[in-house]
């Protein structure tokens, strides 16, 4: 009956050496060798989960910008080092522990999302190096170091923009459906804010758990509470399964508008989204369809490349890498934390997003914010530009 | 090795120290200081490691299946995030302590559920137990920052003196000290009569009963130690990260936990040990490697190990260590099988 009686002490020494030579060999395989006279950048991104899409596109993007640009910066040559976190911060948090401690990075970026970038802020700070966040928005994350600088958004940019909008072009009464976490508390808020003050009234507001994504009987107590238009806001990635519920539920022959951040009709899944998105009118940063040179051949090449649409995100990590780029061809290749920050500060330059800069004060993003609605061009959907309000700062901060 | 009498013999012979297990302690011990960069990494094992320990002692030893352990880490990962960020208990070790106790209280409450079925029905209850902490830490996001999960969490220096380091040396040496303890006391409790009763019950719950134990209250006193552990585990994962988010609830975790003791092997205390360190290296090797698709080699791995066996896997990794007590010692080195059934 007791099936131990098989069990020798010499067994237990056994698995013990087995546990010993395994921690030992695998241990010393994965110590990095160091290399000589390379800028080492580490990439952390979810590569897996649901937010793999996101990592997805910076990481193409930042392959797109090295080749076009080559790998060779003011004499050093730039090294990627990638590395998943699945949007879990505290993968993200041993990850940048990791590249800075053993990999001995000069930058870490990428973050997929928010409480990724707030989980390296501190190792950013007490190593000092340049953290580079390329997709996270939340207003909040570039004062939790002074080595953050963004490259991507904040919520707070397209969100006031939008409320302005929408009350000055008829639209009185708006029920609001927003993810809840950090970017989507901030997206409702700021277009609360500026909402109501124009005259507006939220009629109805919802938050979805950001983890379960069924919106069709938040949809149902929208339709029942008759608005002129719904403001959205779902992560980039999401947008298509919104739009499919939203067309499913009969909102849109309601005539019951979408309107929101440009998260919702990324640029990434808006072709699969299906007529129902067709005049949904956003406000965000970055339009596959920006009417520019530079946005044509990057588009252009970005296909070329990869075979779909370079979306938001995919700017956000080719600005990114740019101004690393930038950074330190103005310090000469030194690559002191402190003075890369330094040299990031009003950075200006022309994306494919249009025009933008980095504020010397804050070190978040200053850019246009284009308003768009969604329309065919050649048979395929668009976020067309009709309106732009240039050099938006984050208005999150300047408020205070 | 025949009668009855063996199995007093036997018991008392396994649970006495080998120079094996002193070995492997000071090995750990030894890479703590042979690794200084590589902390976080050896924290996160030595975390999983307990976690592991915490479902081997229902899994290994009562066969209780469990896919909602992570219902347990949850409960005290956030206990031990509240505590501190409130200020409520300061002390880490005290903190440590009362989010255990929460979580085994937890467990305690659920044990009666789980009890009442079988197998199948124990997997669904423990995996709806889960599911529903997590949709109650995700509803009440005033309490547990939802998504965003617990920001702000500062931890205290252990005991008043010695503080928490940027690069986890203080994390990785506080979380081997509560590893050892608390197996010190799973090995205390496995091997005593109690011990010995679970595995009576698992071989033949019928059986045991008949000849005096009392099954249901056996089972509930050891998936309430077990609580307790996840629990600690729970808790040392948010001290020594300073984060506690939803994830922690997570069914991928009671799931990974799963492969992590299949890995290292049911029924001794070493297999979730055993199991961490090769379940976390092969993940670090792997998404080193490929970051986009490491998911993949992982699966192919577990595939193959489960294939080939334990056993097979054991002789060629110890072929060279054996060879050379083989010929140092001059004797042979091993001999037997290392677990009970798994």
């Amino acid at each position: 009956m007791f099936e131990c009686k098989q069990l020798s002490h010499k067994a237990t020494s056994r698995t013990a050496w087995t546990a010993a030579v395994a921690a030992i060999a695998g241990l010393a395989a994965i110590v990095p060798a160091k290399a000589e006279d390379s800028v080492k950048i580490g990439l952390i991104l979810p590569m897996t989960g649901g937010q793999a899409s996101t990592g997805k596109q910076i990481e193409n993007a930042i392959k797109l910008y090295m080749q076009q640009k080559g790998d060779t910066v003011a004499g050093k040559k730039i090294e990627i080092i990638l590395k998943d976190d699945a949007a879990i911060p505290d993968k993200t948090k041993t990850a940048a522990q990791e590249l800075i401690v053993n990999d001995k990075v000069n930058f870490i970026a990428g973050f997929g999302v928010t409480p990724a970038a707030l989980a390296a802020a501190p190792l950013a700070t007490q190593a000092k190096i340049p953290e580079v966040v390329m997709a996270a928005g939340t207003s909040i994350i570039t004062e939790r170091s002074p080595y953050i600088v963004r490259t991507s958004f904040t919520l707070a940019q397209s969100s006031t923009i939008i409320g302005d909008w929408a009350v000055k072009n008829g639209i009185k009464k708006v029920a609001t459906l927003t993810s809840d976490y950090a970017p989507g508390n901030d997206a409702l808020n700021f277009f609360k804010q500026n909402f109501t003050a124009g005259g507006g009234e939220v009629v109805e507001e919802v938050k979805t758990p950001l983890a379960n994504p069924d919106f069709a009987p938040f949809l149902q107590r929208m339709k029942d509470a008759k608005p002129d238009a719904i403001f959205v806001f779902v992560p980039a990635g999401q947008g298509g399964n919104f739009m499919k519920q939203y067309a499913e539920r009969g909102l849109d022959k309601a005539g019951i508008k979408v309107i929101g951040p440009g998260d919702v009709t990324d640029d990434d899944l808006l072709n699969n989204m299906g007529d129902a998105v067709l005049g949904t009118v956003t406000a965000h940063l970055y339009s596959a369809a920006h009417p520019s040179q530079m946005n044509k051949d990057f588009v252009a090449a970005y296909k070329k490349a990869f075979g779909n649409r370079p979306g938001f995100m995919a700017v956000g990590g080719y600005d990114g890498i740019h101004l690393i780029y930038e950074a330190l061809k103005k310090t000469g290749g030194d690559t002191d934390g402190t003075k890369l920050v330094e040299a990031m500060k009003g950075q200006k330059w022309e994306s494919p997003r249009g025009p933008i800069s980095i504020d010397p004060e804050t070190r978040d993003i200053v850019q246009n914010i284009y308003i768009r609605k969604v329309e065919k061009v050649d048979g395929e959907l668009y976020n067309v530009e009709f309106a732009t309000f240039e050099a938006v700062k984050d208005l999150g901060k300047t408020k205070k | 090795m025949n009668a009855a009498s063996d199995v007093g013999y036997h018991a008392q012979r396994q649970a006495r120290w080998h120079y094996g297990e002193i070995a492997f302690w000071l090995i750990v011990l030894a890479c703590g200081f042979a690794f200084p960069t590589r902390y976080l990494i050896m924290t996160d094992i030595l975390r999983l490691a307990l976690f592991t320990m915490s479902l081997d002692l229902i899994l290994g030893y009562a066969g209780i299946v469990s896919l909602g352990h992570a219902a347990f880490f949850g409960v005290g990962a956030y206990a031990a995030g509240l505590l501190a960020l409130h200020g409520i208990i300061n002390e880490p070790v005290l903190a440590l302590i009362v989010a255990g106790l929460a979580a085994m209280v937890l467990g305690f409450a659920t044990s009666f559920l789980v009890i009442r079925g079988v197998d199948l029905t124990r997997l669904m209850v423990t995996l709806g137990i889960a599911l529903l902490l997590e949709a109650l830490a995700e509803r009440f996001s005033n309490i547990t920052g939802g998504t965003d999960g617990l920001q702000g969490i500062e931890m205290q220096p252990i005991f008043g003196q010695i503080p928490f380091d940027m690069f986890g040396k203080a994390g990785f040496f506080y979380s081997l000290a509560v590893l050892f303890l608390l197996f010190l006391f799973a090995r205390r409790v496995v091997h005593s009569p109690f011990g010995l009763s679970l595995r009576a019950i698992k071989n033949n719950p019928l059986r045991a009963a008949a000849i005096g134990i009392p099954v249901n209250r056996r089972l509930i006193a050891i998936y309430t130690l077990a609580a307790f552990y996840a629990g600690v585990a729970g808790a040392l994962f948010t001290q020594t990260t300073a984060i506690a988010s939803l994830d922690v609830f997570a069914f991928e975790r009671s799931a990974d936990l799963m492969l992590v003791l299949v890995i290292g092997g049911t029924g001794y205390l070493y297999g979730g040990l055993i199991g961490a360190v090769v379940f976390r290296m092969l993940q670090e090797l792997f998404s080193t490697i490929t970051p986009q698709y490491w998911q993949f080699w992982i699966g192919l791995v577990l595939v193959v190990i489960v294939l080939v066996g334990r056993q097979r896997l054991h002789r060629w990794v110890l072929y060279v260590p054996n060879l050379i007590i083989k010929q140092v010692a001059g004797r042979k080195a091993v001999v037997a099988v290392p677990e009970s059934e798994a």
